[in-house]
């Protein structure tokens, strides 16, 4: 166990998912910690995304989709059916892989959220919400004179920063990335790296992602996956070093995955 | 065989392919073609009468009318005398049977035409006015060159005495054609030149919005729940394949459907638009849903991930974003469920709408014809008059069903929008 002064934000014990006959998660024990970014790792189908979709319930679209255990976010238990996953997701905001914007304006991407949750009462209140998410999105000096043009019409990287913005702008306390950058070309995801580092301040930020030199340059602690499994956590900095696990080491270094 | 032959013998294939592919667009083309040349050549004398100056005289005291008389008074007036008298002045007769000959050159409302007139124009009144009256079919087909009088007397319906009416008229310019605006104003009727569309016109009409009132609200409400809330098992999946079955069973099949229960159960008012919207819309609902849910199916989930993430309902995340998107599919796939409603015949005949209606329907409840069996009861017809005004109404209706169809690829093309 890793010795931090940080307080845990968020805790899974024995987490199992399974969709229909396979399982997709095994006993899967983990803790999240407050305002750091915890990368997860792993080879494709490893389960790291379905994690994550456990932690703002997305998973409850899928039917066939069974999930026991125990997941807390602040002491609280949220995998249980008295939770209200509207109450939940407008907590934990996400980033899904492909930039994923509404076909609607540039401002209405971002103030859809505050607009359904009832944050802002008048229109000069939704003007700055929407103006400081696109702020700390890093979008605001592109887009300050077009807010009004469609989102989709952005580039792949500004789309992805404009996703940021509208999930940062119900304020949530977590932010879920499910591999960011990997429809994106290598200086749009400098720039979403750079924002990372920046949001963490901020928020709790889970991150999947396949490219391992992301979770060094990114993430303070990391979560080796496979078949389902959760191999190994750690620091990042002692698990790309000097892993305790085999396997971590072997994938690491990329003899297999 | 060599590589070279293999190679040759694939782009002879390939020619092969494309020459028969060509001939069929080709052929479908010139059957598209011969088609509307038929229709166009046959039906284009229908948008035309042939009319007969007359003049009247509008003696005020023969009429026995008042100065200065109103509508009504003049409507309860007897313009018979007076009608014969004009009728019969446009030329020289001896005998009955050449009066006769020469009042029936024109069409049976000659009445009615010279009352309307003075009605609109009372000006008139003790002057005399040359009148524009309607000519019967015979005249008007032989005034079009439809009517073949080279036959001897006995097998033609117009008399030689008929012919040198006709000719003297001619000659003397009293013989006019005009843009017929009864094709569009009239009901029905048993005189081909007093005919029109109107009624049926209306009849189409009221039936369509029934039909659109009803079928187009359940079939959206059905397919959003069908697509985005109802749970994926067995009673939902044999409500899905009988949607589809729905949408193959034949018309007539909605038609008797109709007849039982609508008019058999339920006693509505037979022959109207109210039943026929009725049974139209339960034929049109299976056509709307299953296009209404394929533009649903089309709309990427991952904008209804992106509304759930920042925390909409699922209510929300459908009707925001989901609903949006999926109106223009929705809209172009009720606009051709609409297009074959209007087209369809079978269904209506069985719940009474055959009716012969001379009166235009004022509402949905009175009994109308609809265009599509327009087309079939004139079709019967033996009159040439009726040949001319069957394919007319053809022209009309396709008119429309163009139209509808041109207007869902509109929508299609100007509401389609692209998503990353």
């Amino acid at each position: 166990m890793v010795m931090t002064n940080n307080k845990v934000k968020i805790k899974t014990e024995k987490l199992d998912v399974f969709y229909g006959q396979k399982q997709a998660l095994k006993n899967v024990n983990l803790e999240i910690f407050n305002r750091e970014v915890t990368a997860l790792i792993g080879p494709s189908g490893c389960g790291k995304s379905t994690y994550i979709r456990c932690i703002n319930r997305m998973n409850d679209v899928i039917e066939t989709c069974k999930i026991s255990g125990s997941i807390k976010i602040d002491g609280q238990e949220i995998n249980n059916k008295q939770i209200d996953v509207v109450r939940l997701r407008e907590r934990i905001g996400m980033v899904f892989q492909k930039p994923n914007p509404f076909p609607k304006s540039i401002y209405d991407n971002v103030a859809y959220g505050p607009q359904i949750h009832g944050l802002a009462d008048h229109k000069d209140k939704l003007d700055q919400i929407v103006q400081t998410s696109l702020k700390k999105s890093a979008l605001w000096e592109e887009v300050k004179d077009r807010l009004d043009e469609p989102g989709t019409s952005l580039s792949g990287g500004q789309q992805q920063r404009l996703c940021i913005a509208r999930a940062i702008s119900v304020n949530p306390e977590v932010i879920l990335m499910d591999e960011p950058c990997s429809a994106l070309d290598p200086i749009a995801t400098a720039k979403i790296e750079e924002l990372m580092e920046e949001l963490k301040k901020t928020f709790t930020i889970v991150i999947v992602t396949h490219s391992m030199a992301q979770a060094v340059r990114v993430s303070q602690r990391t979560g080796f996956f496979h078949l389902g499994n959760l191999i190994e956590v750690d620091t990042t900095d002692k698990m790309f070093k000097n892993p305790n696990n085999k396997m971590t080491q072997d994938y690491i270094t990329g003899r297999f995955g | 065989m060599s590589k070279e032959e293999l190679l040759k013998k694939r782009y002879r294939a390939e020619k092969r392919f494309k020459f028969y592919g060509l001939t069929s667009v080709i052929l479908a083309i010139l059957f598209v073609l011969f088609l509307v040349n038929v229709i166009f050549s046959k039906g284009k004398g229908a948008f035309s009468r042939t009319t007969i100056s007359v003049e009247v005289d509008f003696n005020t005291e023969k009429l026995e009318l008042k100065n200065n008389p109103t509508n009504e008074e003049i409507q309860d007036t007897d313009f018979y005398d007076l009608s014969i008298e004009s009728l019969l002045n446009v030329y020289k007769t001896k005998g009955l049977k050449e009066e006769k000959d020469l009042i029936r050159i024109f069409s049976p409302d000659y009445e009615i035409e010279i009352k309307n007139f003075i009605i609109e124009n009372k000006g008139f009144l003790n002057k005399t006015a040359i009148i524009e009256l309607t000519a019967s079919d015979d005249i008007d087909q032989l005034n079009k060159g439809n009517y073949p009088r080279h036959l001897p007397e006995e097998r033609r319906r117009i008399s030689d005495f008929q012919l040198l009416i006709y000719d003297k008229l001619v000659e003397d310019n009293k013989i006019q054609k005009a843009f017929n605006t009864f094709l569009f104003t009239n009901g029905d009727s048993r005189d081909p030149e007093l005919a029109g569309v109107g009624g049926s016109l209306l009849g189409s009409f009221f039936t369509i919005i029934v039909t659109l009132l009803l079928s187009f609200p359940i079939a959206i409400l059905a397919s959003i729940y069908l697509e985005e809330f109802a749970p994926k098992n067995r009673i939902t999946d044999f409500i899905e394949i009988n949607i589809n079955n729905l949408a193959a069973v034949p018309s007539i099949v909605f038609g008797l459907l109709g007849l039982g229960i609508l008019l058999g159960t339920f006693d509505f008012p037979r022959s109207t638009p109210l039943v026929a919207g009725i049974t139209l819309a339960l034929m049109t609902l299976p056509r709307i849903i299953i296009p209404c849910r394929a533009s649903l199916k089309a709309v990427p989930p991952s904008i209804r991930e992106g509304a759930l993430a920042v925390g909409a309902s699922k209510v929300q995340s459908v009707t925001h974003h989901v609903v949006p998107l999926a109106i223009p599919g929705t809209l172009s796939g009720t606009i051709i469920g609409l297009a074959q409603a209007l087209g369809e015949t079978a269904p209506l005949i069985l719940i009474g709408m055959v009716a012969f209606v001379v009166d235009l329907p004022s509402s949905p409840v009175d009994p109308s014809a609809s265009l599509p069996v327009q087309v079939y009861l004139w079709s019967e017809q033996a009159e040439r008059g009726f040949v001319e005004k069957t394919s007319a109404t053809i022209m009309i209706l396709l008119t429309f069903l163009i139209t509808m169809n041109a207007f869902a690829v509109y929508l299609r093309q100007k509401f389609e929008r692209r998503w990353s």
